[in-house]
């Protein structure tokens, strides 16, 4: 565990690291990956038990973390690589040819902290519920979690995931939805509404939480009540308000910024807007 | 030529069942999915004896897929049941992502696999699903002709650590090959010695592929039966042995020309040997509704049709 303070300046090394590694090879997703910063660097500093330097694919005795929304690699790479899971250096590889850094995560090319190929959406709250029964099985207490961005909601293998993790109390699993209400094309209002998103969740029979995405205190007592929810026959959800952006003022809560990079002089803005805490890479 | 007997007939969907019980029994790693078709796939004894290690999905195949992946992460072996249809086409980009390229140690198990589905038609009956999955990297792919191959092929891919497509099918068919028989991943096994024709034959056209030889002998036609379990890994030394020795190849297949055995075989000899070569193959069409016996004679997948294409091949050769 580490302090609130802390876990902020590391953030917002966390966002010029997205910044600068989509920047430099003009492509990647910032959007995303700015809105996810705070809470991935809350989960690995202090919510997952976990032992970089002793990384397996089978993770008897660590928590394990599944990053569904794949296109926010840039920030899983950022955490994973200032956390000790890799060398901090090594993000300058990022989408480069012969990287462990694949724009979308892969085990395929033997990335510490990656254990399945993720970015086609959809599938990872399947797998993360598959790990967890594993867990169970192995009797092993330690916990899944996973990361949905909301426009991947809208893939039918989500509810039939939703659907087995309720019906077989799957209770060693915390979801959580990064809604940020933005997608490629546009507010995810208006590609495909969700609806009451809270309402279909507990339709499914699902423990439901809600959280800011960008208050630490808010992350680290909802992760907690979730980890206290574990264990009781349901599966846990949080709905994690976040914004697309976040971080950078020209491009928070723009769906525009969801895949496309900045260009240097939007680079030298951002970054005029980030302090660089711990030294870029 | 050697004489293969059958005193049985059994349907190789039950060897993978009787395999699986056993497998329950000797690994503890071992768990199941099925995806509401549990006694189509045999897999009702495992059920019953470790209901712990088996996780009913429902109708979500795409799901299924996923929490195998999951599972292989978490150490353990899972093996998914359904039909072959929806073994793959169903869910190929959850095979893709989370299986193939994540390399996750998952056993896609599917029966009713080919025509031999019969009476449900076209929509349950798969003829492209080889292809589907020979096209995946890391993914073995595994067509077994008999109960006891099977049984034998099921043990086999416990032990092996990758993913693999296991195939096979609903009607009882001759269960011939030996029941001692060590099912080696990759490796073709030689049926019959010949010089004349090399027959190479997967999965429910292996026992026609042999009374196929035997109308051949009568004719003075020694042809040389090659069973090509393993669709990948080829067995690229056996198939190039034999050819070398013929000259002339017939493949034979429940399965579409795309992407089946028949087009590895042909993708393999136009690179490495030039051979005259026919397939006994589906031709580019859906199936239908019928008995499997009358379907495999309609679409040509049976005695004569090999005969025919054994006798024209050997032509081709010496023409």
């Amino acid at each position: 565990m580490v302090s609130t303070t802390e876990m902020q300046a590391l953030a917002t090394q966390v966002r010029r690291d997205i910044l600068r590694m989509v920047h430099a090879v003009q492509s990647g997703h910032v959007g995303g990956s700015l809105g996810c910063a705070d809470f991935i660097t809350a989960l690995y500093t202090s919510v997952l038990k976990h032992d970089p330097a002793n990384f397996s694919i089978e993770g008897h005795g660590q928590d394990m973390f599944f990053l569904s929304n794949g296109h926010i690699s840039a920030a899983w790479y950022s955490v994973l690589a200032r956390t000790g899971y890799f060398p901090v250096k090594e993000l300058a590889t990022f989408r480069k040819l012969n990287t462990r850094l694949q724009g979308h995560p892969t085990p395929a090319e033997h990335l510490p902290g990656v254990r399945v190929a993720s970015g086609s959406l959809g599938q990872g709250l399947s797998v993360g519920i598959g790990a967890a029964l594993a867990k169970r099985l192995n009797n092993d207490p330690t916990l899944v979690y996973t990361l949905h961005g909301d426009g991947e909601l809208q893939e039918g293998q989500i509810w039939e995931a939703a659907m087995f993790a309720a019906g077989r109390k799957v209770d060693n699993i915390i979801a959580t939805i990064d809604y940020n209400g933005k997608q490629i094309d546009g507010p995810v209002d208006v590609v495909m509404p969700l609806g009451n998103l809270r309402a279909k969740w507990e339709a499914f029979d699902w423990i439901v939480l809600e959280m800011d995405g960008h208050n630490f205190d808010d992350i680290l007592s909802t992760m907690e009540k979730a980890k206290e929810m574990t264990g009781k026959g349901k599966p846990i959800v949080i709905l994690m308000h976040s914004h697309m952006g976040q971080g950078v003022d020209f491009m928070v809560d723009k769906h525009q910024w969801h895949g496309s990079p900045p260009s240097n002089k939007e680079l030298e803005m951002a970054l005029g807007q980030l302090d660089e805490t711990l030294g870029d890479y | 030529m050697t004489d293969y007997t059958s005193t049985e007939q059994k349907d190789t969907r039950s060897g993978f069942g009787a395999a699986l019980l056993q497998l329950g029994r000797t690994n503890p790693d071992v768990v199941a999915l099925c995806a509401d078709l549990i006694g189509s796939l045999k897999m009702d004894a495992f059920v019953k004896e470790f209901p712990e290690r088996f996780f009913q999905v429902g109708i979500a195949e795409a799901n299924m897929i996923g929490v195998a992946a999951g599972l292989a992460i978490g150490g353990k072996i899972p093996f998914t049941g359904t039909f072959a249809n929806f073994s793959t086409a169903r869910v190929y980009d959850q095979i893709r992502q989370s299986v193939a390229y994540s390399n996750t140690n998952v056993k896609i198990c599917a029966s009713h696999a080919g025509i031999t589905l019969g009476e449900d038609g076209a929509t349950h009956q798969t003829m492209e699903d080889i292809g589907l999955t020979k096209m995946l990297p890391n993914l073995t792919v595994i067509n077994t002709c008999d109960y006891n191959q099977t049984y034998a092929a099921t043990l086999a891919i416990a032990d092996y650590k990758g993913p693999v497509y296991l195939r096979f099918g609903r009607p009882k068919v001759p269960n011939f090959t030996p029941v001692d028989q060590i099912f080696e991943i990759g490796k073709a096994i030689l049926l019959n010695p010949g010089k004349d024709v090399t027959i190479i034959a997967t999965g429910h056209l292996v026992w026609p592929a042999l009374q196929a030889c035997k109308a051949l002998s009568e004719k003075g036609i020694e042809a040389e039966i090659i069973n090509i379990h393993t669709i990948k890994p080829l067995d690229v030394e056996a198939v190039l042995h034999s050819v070398k020795k013929t000259g002339c190849v017939v493949t034979a297949e429940e399965h579409l020309m795309n992407g089946g055995l028949g087009d590895s075989i042909a993708q393999l000899l136009s690179l490495r040997m030039p051979t005259p070569l026919e397939m006994v193959a589906v031709d580019d069409k859906f199936g239908e509704s019928a008995t499997p016996e009358e379907l495999m004679v309609k679409y040509g997948l049976d005695v004569p049709h090999i005969v025919a294409a054994a006798i024209k091949v050997i032509s081709r050769k010496n023409s």
